[in-house]
């Protein structure tokens, strides 16, 4: 364990999910689960954590704030997408407003499962991603800025997959 | 007049679990007006009872919001059992009751945890989500689930609770109750929390009813509505009287909710002492053929569930309307008028759930 898995930082962002997933998250930071004996602090800056951690199944309202958050993190960086709606969509797969998963959008590095996802895999999938962290560091990559181009793409490909 | 500058509040906040972004519009330190903006978590998961059948949609109903979560159901399943004319199980009824009793708790609970984080207060924050974890623990043992229950089904409940374990979860309450006495009563009596709330964010009592605020926000402007008064479920035969505050102000607000779980925690005894034997469901067969408002107490305020169907397995509308939704233009004129550092202190004190809001 080097100096970045000692204490990572997260930035949780709710990308339109049901809450479920959200209170499991805030769950983890109190005394029952505790992750801050790990280290782990829940942030609002982007600018200072090392791990995304998203909720939900991505609307078209919220696209742009999720890129955003992503984008401004700082190398290295690891997304856990929790929850099945942030894996697939899960039971709002087929609405209208819904993409259907963070890999939509973002390069995704852990999925954590369940509707809800419970406190203990919720901390089994972050400290998955602190090893990847730690992997992205000692590699010195550094991820692709994810633009708006890439964006409309995938917006476009959504839109025509989801009229049927 | 001094120059106005407008400033963004979330989507992406500390102190929002959820995003809601709103546009403050200061003159100095004073908001003078605030634009909100929704649509960051709308799934529109209504369209969805055109491809779920009606069994089926009650769990997608239930996935509205993790929080409120099992009153949703409830309030959905209600609706269907009253356009089916379904009578069903009093033990049922009863379980249901119990349930959303403990929902109310686990809500409020999460509710005094982040607003005392909001002001900074983070040792009520850890205190009041370890006493929660203690209600999650008899929601998993009797539904299986810690937030999403999916326990409720049309013409019953799919589970039942045997009498030892109903014992078990009274006593176990009883032994909380004085941590969570101790627990409000640092969160009401603390001088540095009552000069943050107290005469901060004021409704009044015509405005809060002309705006259609709904639950604690209504009941501390004085405005007494409680749907559980209406008897739904079990809650016409349990006694038990709303909380209200005439005050109007942030304080008030927050002492309802900490006042309501001494409530629920009476209505849970109650319904363990009185509750029926027999069994917890019944066969259904058709489908629902009319419409239905359905109405329950969320944690929030007020919900409805309109249904509406033609007597084929997939309903024709489903219509939720939600106490957040609805406490949005109270929390505007709330905001008018005070100081930017007050502004998440205040926002909290209306339980904001965006996930019910936008659906």
């Amino acid at each position: 364990m080097t100096y970045l898995a000692k204490s990572p930082w997260i930035i949780h962002y709710d990308a339109s999910s049901c809450n479920g997933c959200d209170i499991e998250i805030l769950a983890c930071l109190t005394p029952m689960y505790d992750v801050e004996r790990f280290g782990i602090i829940n942030t609002g800056n982007p600018k200072h954590a090392d791990i995304f951690v998203v909720t939900g199944s991505v609307n078209e309202q919220n696209r742009e704030v999720i890129l955003n958050i992503y984008n401004q993190m700082p190398d290295p960086k690891v997304a856990v997408a929790v929850g099945i709606c942030a894996t697939s969509g899960g039971v709002f797969r087929e609405c209208y407003n819904v993409a259907g998963g963070i890999d939509k959008l973002i390069p995704v590095d852990v999925y954590v499962m369940g509707c809800a996802a419970r406190p203990e895999s919720i901390i089994d999938g972050i400290v998955t991603a602190l090893g990847i962290l730690e992997k992205k560091r000692s590699e010195g990559a550094s991820a692709p800025v994810v633009t708006d181009h890439h964006m409309n793409k995938e917006h476009h490909k959504h839109a025509e997959g989801g009229v049927q | 007049m001094s120059k106005q500058i407008t400033i963004p509040f979330g989507p992406q906040h500390p102190v929002l679990p959820e995003p809601l972004h709103l546009d403050l519009v200061l003159e100095d330190e004073k908001v003078v007006d605030v634009i909100p903006t929704i649509g960051y978590v709308h799934r529109g998961l209504e369209k969805l009872v055109e491809k779920r059948e009606y069994t089926e949609y009650v769990f997608i109903a239930e996935r509205i919001c993790g929080i409120c979560s099992f009153i949703h159901s409830q309030a959905y399943v209600q609706g269907i059992e009253q356009i089916m004319g379904l009578e069903i199980p009093e033990r049922a009824q009863y379980l249901r009751t119990i349930w959303s009793e403990y929902s109310r708790l686990h809500s409020h609970l999460l509710w005094l945890g982040c607003f005392a984080d909001s002001m900074g207060f983070e040792s009520v924050f850890m205190n009041s989500w370890r006493l929660r974890e203690h209600i999650l623990n008899d929601l998993e043992a009797t539904t299986g689930g810690r937030v999403i229950q999916g326990v409720c089904k049309v013409a019953g409940v799919r589970r039942d609770i045997t009498p030892e374990k109903l014992d078990e979860m009274v006593k176990g309450l009883r032994g909380i109750e004085h941590e969570l006495q101790d627990l409000t009563n640092v969160f009401l009596h603390d001088s540095s929390i009552q000069h943050r709330l107290k005469g901060i964010g004021v409704l009044k009592k015509e405005d809060a009813y002309q705006l259609g605020a709904v639950g604690p926000t209504a009941r501390g402007s004085g405005v007494a509505i409680d749907i559980r008064e209406t008897g739904y479920a079990a809650f016409g035969k349990i006694n038990f009287r709303p909380v209200v505050e005439h005050d109007g102000d942030c304080y008030a607000r927050c002492a309802i909710r900490a006042k309501e779980m001494f409530t629920s925690i009476d209505i849970i005894e109650q319904c363990a002492k009185k509750i029926p034997d027999g069994p917890v469901d019944m066969k259904v067969t058709g489908a629902p053929d009319g419409e239905y408002f359905s109405r329950a107490e969320q944690p929030r305020g007020e919900v409805i569930h309109y249904i509406k169907g033609n007597g084929k397995k997939n309903l024709l509308r489903h219509r939720v309307r939600t106490p957040t939704f609805t406490n949005i233009p109270p929390l505007i004129t709330l905001l008018k008028g005070c100081d930017l550092a007050d502004v998440p202190v205040i926002v909290l004190t209306i339980d904001p759930c965006i996930g019910c809001a936008e659906r």
